[in-house]
């Protein structure tokens, strides 16, 4: 059987996935009233009248998150195959690991030292 | 043919159950909080003078939220504001294609698995899929051009890919344990028993395993005690700020399939899955008729005490509230219900006393009885995540990725290793 056909389950999943939001969102846009007022144009800040926009410049904080995630993710992605396959390799496969991982755990810890963790 | 209408049976059944469990967790939310804070909760709605102690406040949820203005502020970038709500809930629902809810449908020539697709890669596609909930959280907060949204999406997007490296590790040592990342094997591998009366679960084989995962799932359905996305104290609701109607609906709805997708996983991974302790498949089958007796005496049982439960509610409803309305016969009418269900089961008992079970019944009543069981541990976990909501206060940032990196990730690299180290020691000397 073609891949596409064998998982045609998988497509109905989707389908039917995409359909509920959309058929709600259908439903609600004629159901629902429609009265624009100033008021509801502007952004909500409690209450408070906005200064500027939001597009400004964040904290180069979270940006060092999603850099570090990326590396340790890519690494756990690596161990996966290792897993499955662990009682197969015994106990080279358990070595070589450790010392990979080892590898990884210095890096994390220089992560650590060099403060990139913290959040003052 | 006949192959894809079963896949279109399994994904619209694996479909409902998760949207039928939204409803089911507003109402344990709502009760549960009332419960713990010892109020009544939710009491007044009523279809027909039944409430269900809550239950139909949903309806009325729905019905108001569908029929709120919703609109686009003129502030925001239209397109990625409007498909925004979209992506989560999509995405969330999508990740259930490999839960499996029961084990393999088998009589006749078929063979069928109870799950959406069985893929091989297992548990990694709900890893990949579940991560893109992360571009919807991003494109909301980003798009609604408010400072608090943009506050939020940031908050909620560094602590969910934060917390998916613990997530992910924690995982490794499932898959050593029991060889394959496919969910169906896994909940096989878990039927077996350790030192004769142990079940080979998940949480016994990987303690340290489970409590890790269990954090990095709250994290990841921004739950309390790790929902600082949304802290209402500090920036109002996050990512969802300037949304109205339905579309805001949608993100709620989300948050919850993710709390159903995470009590799905932890229930598959650590606690059996559709396994039933010391009852594996084929003993269910041989003994299916005795199976479905035990389970109609049961029903039977249940909806007799609830129907005298219910006339005793109704004595103490009477004159509740004003005369004529319906809701002062609401323990009359869930008696004759519970009456009805009662007839219906010995009705059922009688005649299973007499006939036998055919080969395709004795499949259907095993996995039956296995989703069942599936269903229990689900809502069990989902409970657990409301539980913990309304009883652990939220946790700072800072605090929330010291947690994360600096406490999670070690244990998981320990977790690993100390796993390695046991099975290669078992494998040793046994």
């Amino acid at each position: 059987m073609p891949l596409g056909l064998k998982y045609s389950s998988l497509v109905i999943l989707f389908v039917l996935s995409v359909a509920i939001p959309l058929a709600l969102v259908g439903i609600a846009s004629l159901a629902g009233p429609k009265r624009p007022t100033t008021g509801k144009h502007t952004p909500f800040e409690s209450g408070i009248h906005p200064v500027g926009d939001a597009r400004r410049r964040f904290s180069v904080k979270f940006f060092l998150v999603a850099l570090l995630f990326l590396i340790f993710d890519v690494e756990v992605i690596f161990v996966f195959p290792w897993a499955v396959l662990f009682r197969h390799l015994g106990l080279f496969g358990f070595i070589e690991m450790t010392v990979f991982l080892v590898i990884l755990l210095l890096g994390l810890f220089y992560v650590w030292r060099k403060g990139a963790l913290e959040w003052e | 043919m006949e192959f894809h209408l079963i896949g279109l049976g399994k994904a619209v059944f694996i479909w409902a159950v998760a949207l039928t469990c939204i409803p089911i967790l507003i109402w344990f939310e709502r009760k549960g909080a009332a419960f713990i804070q010892d109020r009544v909760g939710p009491n007044r709605a009523a279809v027909l003078g039944v409430r269900l102690a809550g239950i139909v406040h949903n309806i009325s949820d729905v019905v108001k939220l569908l029929t709120k203005e919703m609109m686009v502020p003129a502030h925001t970038n239209k397109w990625y504001f409007t498909i925004a709500p979209f992506v989560g809930i999509t995405v969330l629902l999508f990740a259930f294609a490999v839960v499996p809810w029961a084990d393999n449908l088998r009589f006749g020539r078929w063979d069928i698995p109870m799950q959406v697709a069985n893929l091989n890669g297992g548990i990694l596609y709900i890893l990949a899929i579940t991560s893109l909930e992360v571009y919807g959280i991003v494109l909301a907060g980003w798009s609604s051009n408010n400072k608090f949204s943009l506050l939020g999406a940031l908050r909620s997007s560094a602590q969910m890919i934060s917390y998916e490296i613990p997530l992910a590790l924690s995982l490794i040592g499932v898959f050593m344990v029991f060889g394959t990342v496919q969910l169906g094997e896994i909940v096989r591998g878990q039927g077996e028993l350790l030192w004769g009366f142990l079940p080979r679960w998940g949480v016994f084989v990987q303690p340290l395993g489970f409590l890790i995962f269990l954090t990095a799932a709250f994290a990841e359905a921004n739950r309390n005690p790790f929902d600082i996305p949304e802290g209402e104290s500090e920036i109002v609701a996050g990512y969802h700020v300037e949304y109205s109607g339905i579309r805001f609906a949608l993100f709620y709805m989300g948050e919850y399939v993710a709390i159903v997708l995470s009590a799905a996983m932890v229930t598959t991974l650590f606690f059996g899955g559709w396994q039933i302790p010391y009852l594996p498949t084929d003993r269910i089958v041989a003994n299916a008729s005795t199976v479905l007796r035990v389970l109609l005496t049961v029903g039977a049982v249940l909806s007799f005490v609830s129907a005298i439960v219910f006339l005793r509610y109704d004595k103490r409803l009477s004159g509740t509230w004003a005369k004529g309305d319906l809701r002062n016969q609401e323990g009359k009418i869930l008696a004759v219900v519970a009456i009805i269900f009662f007839v219906m089961h010995l009705v059922a008992a009688i005649v299973l006393w007499s006939v036998e079970l055919p080969e395709w019944g004795t499949a259907v009543v095993a996995v039956l009885a296995q989703t069942g069981m599936f269903v229990l541990k689900l809502l069990f976990f989902c409970w657990l995540f409301i539980w913990v909501r309304w009883t652990l206060p939220r946790f700072r940032y800072d605090q929330l990725m010291r947690l994360g990196w600096k406490n999670l990730i070690p244990l998981a690299f320990l977790n690993i290793f100390v796993t390695g180290f046991i099975i290669l020691l078992v494998e040793r000397s046994g």
